[in-house]
């Protein structure tokens, strides 16, 4: 399972490379007009250029992923634990929560920025809901799915259910955690910017919406690229957490 | 606990085995709203530190018997006493070793074996002791910080028979505790068995589909029908160990526990 993700960190910059050569000769070649399809040079020359625009744009994008993906994650993991710990709670809410993931989180944009406003809180909000649905519901199907000999065996050291919770159950959802985070981090971009598209001041998603209605296409790619470089950077954190977590599947095979 | 420093003598490995009675235990599932019957009136009494072997067709019921003994489920009906207290709850004094050794991936070979004294909250200096001791016992010692994944399938079997015997049962549960090593580990682990046992004195109750693997390694042999078990017969094997698989008693014996299950 390692292997292939070690071959990725040689190969993926190797293919990102050869695409935008392709990119910068198609340019080269067709020559569109600049607002449809800039060469990637020149989004380059525009990113470096235009920094002192973007950056603050670019920050405030990245904090509120960041806080999203804090407020999504908590949410969603104190939800798995309360709905695998009591089935007083799970009986209510487990048909809520899966019926919930039917409802376009999308199109309720518009409501949180009607409700919270231009600033910062409707995007983590929006960021954090669409990131507290599939971490809840990794995190409780890893609760709930703990092997049944791991749990036999902590009743037959007559562990109390908080011991089998910590020693036994926790433990064994660590791998659906991490799963569940990494979908997190996939999705925080996501909700950040359909949050700023709904209605914002300031961040990437905004800058994009206000480069294409100046037809400063080259700049919208070049928040494009920021926001790619900083789901990337995300999606690598969360894989660092699953190694510091999972320190033994790291370890060969026998 | 100050007594038990390293000058002092170690604690007594032995335990005093524990007795079992088993009466009149019928047992059943639900299944898509039928009613299987998996035990049907079984009943037999198994004295300290002897040790018993369970054999019957696969699927009998031999596998919810020591369920029943180790308190995860509780019998329909009949009784099981443990010293002559029913058993109600699972408890470490009766410990059971699974087919798969269900080790915990995230935890090294150590941990594994200190699970039993962590979750009793007896995990103290000398309980890391014992955890050492009983890693050097199965001859895991320098796989102490290993993880499971890293282990062969009898390095693995080892393991967990470390992790059942640091918590000193009275009785040891066994259930086909090597039916999936190859023969030749599988041997080797008959082998230690046996001499584990001899050593420490519990009472045993081992669940096995070999003919061979419970005539090599029981004073006593329970065979069951199939599904839902019955107590056919109780073989004494009166061999005295170390025993010889071509040893012309177990020969015999063999031959007449395969009439019984129909396979000769």
């Amino acid at each position: 399972m390692r292997e292939p993700e070690r071959g990725a960190l040689i190969w993926a910059p190797v293919t990102i490379l050869v695409l935008l050569l392709a990119w910068q000769l198609l340019v080269m070649l067709l020559r569109p007009p600049a607002y449809l399809l800039p060469d990637p040079l020149s989004v380059f020359e525009t990113l470096i250029a235009r920094i002192s625009l973007i950056a603050p744009h670019a920050w405030v994008t990245l904090v509120e992923m960041l806080l999203g993906l804090a407020v999504g994650v908590s949410g969603g993991v104190l939800t798995a634990l309360a709905l695998a710990s009591s089935a007083l709670l799970r009986r209510p809410l487990l048909p809520l929560l899966i019926a919930s993931q039917a409802v376009p989180l999308f199109a309720l944009a518009p409501l949180m920025m009607l409700w919270f406003g231009y600033g910062m809180t409707p995007k983590v909000l929006m960021a954090a809901l669409i990131i507290y649905f599939p971490v809840a519901s990794t995190c409780y199907d890893g609760l709930r799915q703990t092997e049944r000999g791991w749990l036999d065996l902590a009743l037959i050291m007559r562990a109390s259910p908080l011991r089998i919770m910590l020693l036994v159950r926790l433990p064994a959802a660590l791998p659906s955690f991490c799963s569940g985070l990494r979908l997190a981090a996939i999705c925080a971009p996501i909700g950040a910017v359909i949050g700023e598209w709904a209605g914002a001041s300031a961040g990437l998603g905004y800058l994009m919406i206000q480069a294409n209605a100046q037809m400063q296409t080259a700049l919208m790619f070049a928040a494009l690229l920021v926001l790619i470089v900083f789901a990337l950077l995300l999606y690598a954190a969360t894989e660092l957490v699953a190694r510091w977590l999972l320190p033994w599947r790291a370890v060969s095979h026998r | 606990m100050a007594s038990q420093a390293s000058a002092a003598p170690p604690e007594p490995l032995r335990s005093r085995g524990l007795h079992l009675d088993i009466r009149a235990v019928s047992h059943a599932f639900e299944l898509d709203g039928q009613t299987l019957a998996v035990l049907d009136d079984v009943s037999f009494e198994l004295e300290p530190g002897e040790s018993l072997a369970l054999l019957g067709p696969s699927g009998c019921g031999k596998s919810t018997l020591l369920r029943l003994v180790a308190g995860l489920e509780t019998p329909r009906s009949g009784d099981i006493l443990a010293d002559d207290a029913a058993v109600t709850a699972p408890d470490p004094s009766r410990v059971v070793v699974f087919q798969d050794p269900t080790l915990y991936p995230w935890r090294t070979v150590s941990d594994n074996v200190a699970l039993g004294l962590q979750a009793q909250g007896v995990l103290d200096h000398n309980g890391r002791l014992r955890v050492v001791q009983e890693l050097e016992r199965v001859g895991l010692a320098g796989f102490a910080k290993a993880y499971p994944r890293q282990l062969s399938g009898g390095m693995a079997s080892r393991a967990a028979l470390a992790r059942a015997l640091v918590n000193r049962p009275r009785l040891l549960i066994l259930d086909e505790p090597l039916g999936k090593l190859d023969s030749l580990t599988r041997i080797r682990m008959q082998g230690e068995l046996v001499s584990l046992w001899q050593e420490r004195r519990y009472s045993a109750l081992m669940v096995t589909h070999d003919v061979e693997e419970a005539l090599l390694m029981a004073d006593r042999v329970l065979v069951f029908s199939p599904r839902p078990a019955r107590l056919l017969e109780s073989i004494e094997v009166g061999i005295a160990h170390p025993r010889r698989r071509d040893d012309p008693r177990l020969i015999t014996l063999r031959r007449a526990i395969l009439e019984l299950l129909g396979a000769a």
